[in-house]
């Protein structure tokens, strides 16, 4: 077998290992959903999430240990991950098949080498420096990591679209931010029409990474200058153009083996030779660098200049997360908590709640079926790097042996007496007080003094202290809009109590 | 440099192509004029009788009132004082049970229908002769959670009954003749026809706004839309949905009922034990006796005031010479 042939095998799989990995995102037992699917694997192998969280905590979280695998074998052998691994590269290398024409000597000028490649250099030192901000750092990875990217598309794109269709999920599901993750993802991969690959070569900051690691790659692409006759066809089908047929750029080789399938002449060796038809560090300048170090100094606080931030407390995130200044310094953006949520409260964040902010998650509750259902713990278990802590059950509801610490409290639910239908219009409704999952229930009821018709009107009121910013209320709410109660993050657990 | 003219030819050929094009772009703009803008109007909705799912009446065997904790047994003897499922359901009818799944909580805290409770009538049903056996609700929470989580969902599987879950396109909007409140609103119309016979199961819970929901709020659940507003209007969307729906049989289960924080409870401290199983063909009677499990009588429940008025029912369900049975503990 061709080794390309493999290579193919080998892009096929992960592929379809990770759309399977995203379909079984569902909760439930049966085996195309959660029960026992190792789902975060592709986003555990990225050493990109693993570097900007151990640059933003100081700390590398115990799962993303495995994206030490990854970052060795590329070490060793080169960037590996891209060519053959990730799901992403294989997308754009299908859809740049099908984008361009067969001719050779076209194809030669398509895969040309190019200065601009560096950007994703460039880009990958900005996001690292918004990440080594130190006490001010954010984590800013997973808006362009092709994993948590890819991640995203499927999960809070393809999949919701196919399942609105085909009826799967017995409520639809509804993502927010849908024209952003559509824009972005179409307009990646229709880049490829441009240039194949463009993505790879020059957007992903993943890809940069590895670029820089595999500088003392142990095997290397060599062309054989006795061999070679100069026919310059290895450049022809090249995925990372790093021209070999010229000095092969080692950074830009993506293991994809094209050019030892199409050297007629055996002159292109992937061995341990002395590469002096090769050059193993990026054409980066140090200009450059440090226009990239300014841009990343400048990029944090002005993302912070938009007036939103962690300082404001405003976001109603999932139960168990983490407080707001460290949750930016963790979340990955991937989305797998708003794919996984059975009750689709979670959505990605637009920019209203803060540019630094953009696809975090956080809680809708007049999206959805109902709020945030008392009995689960979905998104706490599937969040990779732990920003939604994994609570139990019992530490959630506060029973067993955190019934000294009570339940974990999103927010407190507000009413709106001005729109409020017994409050403002003197029309019995009490929807909200009869939703309420708590026992004893957090919404009680007085009667309205002055008694209405022969019925007395009875008035909902919160108590602040049992309720625990579940939304149940706000999704029932009969009253358009944003509902006439609505849950605020007022007095949520991760940060300060609201009472003194 | 003068350029060349195209030939008369071209011209006319040109000229005929630009002619097609244009008369067509102003076909299509005439065909398609409308003069008037367009207008708002309500549209009525699909107009429905009240949907009859009963069987002739049988002189005292219309209610059975049956003592025991056990819900299985309970609801097979209830059923057989009335003269057993086969006077309900004949060989091949489909069957449409509606519990309440309103809620994702897990049997033990009641909220919702016990599984146990499911579990029996599915196996009655098919003992009878039952076709299939369909189960539909549309919950307040997520509904495939409440299924799962009130165990409604493995009750059904391990009986052969078919769960409908409320997708969009099985609503539909309804006006029920008379009603001022069902009008062109989307009810949970596509199991309601898939059958010919109906059972609605509930349980006895307090209910702020209603003052206790049983039988006859259990119908709630087969309501579409933004379905909150009816509780400006509790009694009368409770007597609507009633006239509605005309069941087969009503099991009541007050086994353990919720006495606080109905409807949603959360905590077996809310529940209390009566041991109590009833079935019925009358919901209002049904519904007349549960109210006295929670210490409560028919005037304080305005809907079955309300109900017994429009001759749906009785609320003075000892009229009807209930059948007592009590079962050895």
């Amino acid at each position: 077998m061709k080794i390309t042939t493999s290579r193919r095998i080998s892009q096929i799989f992960f592929f379809v290992l990770f759309i399977w990995l995203c379909v079984v995102t569902t909760v439930g037992e049966k085996f195309w959903q959660i029960h026992g699917w190792l789902v975060n694997f592709f986003l555990y192998l990225d050493p990109l999430g693993a570097i900007g969280t151990a640059l933003t905590t100081h700390k590398l979280y115990a799962p993303l240990f495995w994206s030490l695998i990854t970052v060795i074998l590329t070490i060793l052998i080169g960037r590996f991950f891209c060519g053959i691994v990730c799901p992403f590269g294989a997308l754009h290398q299908f859809v740049s098949h099908l984008a361009h024409g067969r001719k050779k000597t076209e194809l030669i000028t398509l895969h040309k080498y190019h200065k601009v490649q560096n950007i994703k250099y460039y880009i990958l030192f900005a996001i690292l420096i918004i990440a080594a901000f130190g006490k001010y750092s954010s984590l800013q990875c997973g808006l362009l990591d092709p994993i948590s990217l890819l991640t995203r598309s499927i999960n809070l794109l393809i999949l919701p679209i196919i399942d609105n269709l085909a009826k799967i999920s017995a409520t639809s599901r509804f993502y927010q931010t849908s024209l952003l993750t559509l824009t972005v993802f179409l307009t990646f991969v229709l880049l490829n029409f441009y240039k194949p690959r463009f993505f790879c070569l020059y957007i992903c900051p993943l890809g940069a990474l590895f670029g820089i690691i595999n500088r003392f790659a142990i095997l290397r692409i060599n062309r054989n200058l006795s061999k070679c006759t100069d026919c310059k066809l290895c450049n022809a089908h090249c995925q990372g153009s790093c021209q070999p047929a010229e000095t092969v750029k080692l950074s830009e080789c993506l293991l994809c083996f094209n050019c030892l399938d199409d050297c007629k002449f055996n002159a292109i060796d992937f061995d341990t030779a002395d590469a002096k038809t090769g050059q193993v560090s990026p054409d980066l300048s140090r200009r450059g660098v440090l226009a990239a170090a300014f841009t990343g100094l400048l990029t944090l606080p002005a993302l912070r200049l938009f007036g939103v931030s962690y300082k404001d407390n405003n976001l109603l995130r999932p139960p168990g997360a983490i407080p707001e200044k460290d949750f930016i310094k963790r979340c990955l953006k991937c989305g797998q908590c708003m794919r996984l949520c059975p009750t689709n409260v979670i959505q990605p964040a637009g920019i209203e709640s803060g540019l630094e902010n953009l696809l975090t998650p956080v809680m809708n509750n007049r999206i959805g079926s109902s709020g945030c259902q008392l009995d689960c713990v979905a998104c706490g278990y599937i969040c990779p790097t732990a920003t939604i802590r994994p609570l139990t059950l019992a530490e959630k509801l506060g029973k067993g042996d955190f019934s000294s610490k009570g339940p974990v409290k999103i927010g407190t639910a507000y009413v709106n007496r001005s729109t409020c239908l017994p409050w403002a219009f003197g029309r019995p409704c009490l929807v909200c007080q009869e939703n309420c999952p708590v026992s004893p229930k957090a919404i009680y009821t007085r009667p309205n003094s002055e008694p209405q018709n022969e019925t007395t009107l009875l008035l909902p009121y919160v108590d602040a202290n049992l309720c625990i910013g579940c939304g149940i209320c706000q999704h029932e709410c009969p009253v358009g809009s944003k509902g006439a109660i609505i849950v605020t993050p007022d007095g949520q657990s991760r940060e300060n109590r609201l009472f003194l | 440099m003068t350029q060349n003219k195209i030939s008369r030819r071209d011209f006319i050929l040109r000229s005929t192509k630009a002619g097609i094009s244009a008369a067509t772009a102003a076909a299509l703009a005439g065909l398609l004029y409308e003069s008037n803008p367009a207008k708002i109007s309500p549209q009525s909705g699909h107009i429905v009788e009240p949907m009859d799912y009963s069987v002739p009446p049988i002189a005292g065997k219309t209610i059975s009132i049956v003592t025991g904790f056990s819900r299985s047994a309970a609801v097979t003897k209830a059923v057989e004082l009335l003269g057993g499922m086969e006077r309900f359901i004949k060989p091949g009818d489909n069957i449409l049970l509606k519990p309440n799944v309103g809620f994702s909580l897990p049997p033990r805290v009641c909220a919702t229908t016990h599984p146990e409770l499911i579990a029996q009538t599915i196996k009655l049903c098919y003992k009878a002769g039952a076709k299939k056996v369909f189960i539909t609700d549309n919950p307040i929470n997520d509904p495939k959670s409440c299924f799962e989580l009130t165990e409604i969902a493995s009750a059904a599987q391990k009986n052969n009954a078919e769960i409908i879950m409320p997708r969009q396109d099985y609503f539909k909007s309804v006006t029920l003749k008379g009603a001022e409140l069902i009008a062109n609103w989307p009810i949970l119309y596509e199991p309601l026809k898939k059958v010919n016979k109906v059972i609605g199961i509930a349980v006895v819970k307090d209910h702020k706004t209603s003052g206790a929901s049983m039988l006859m709020k259990n119908w709630y659940g087969l309501l579409g839309g933004n379905r909150s507003i009816f509780h400006q209007d509790i009694n009368k969307i409770i007597v609507e949905l009633a006239t509605l729906i005309k069941p087969t049989l009503v099991i009541l289960d007050g086994t353990q009922i919720m006495v606080s924080n109905g409807p949603t409870g959360g905590s077996e401290s809310d529940l209390k034990q009566t041991d109590t199983m009833i079935a019925s063909c009358d919901q209002v009677a049904a519904d007349s006796f549960g109210a006295s499990l929670l210490g409560l009588t028919p005037d304080d429940l305005p809907y079955l005031v309300k109900a017994e008025k429009l001759g749906l029912g009785t609320t003075d369900y000892k009229s009807l010479n209930p059948l007592y049975a009590k079962l050895r503990e």
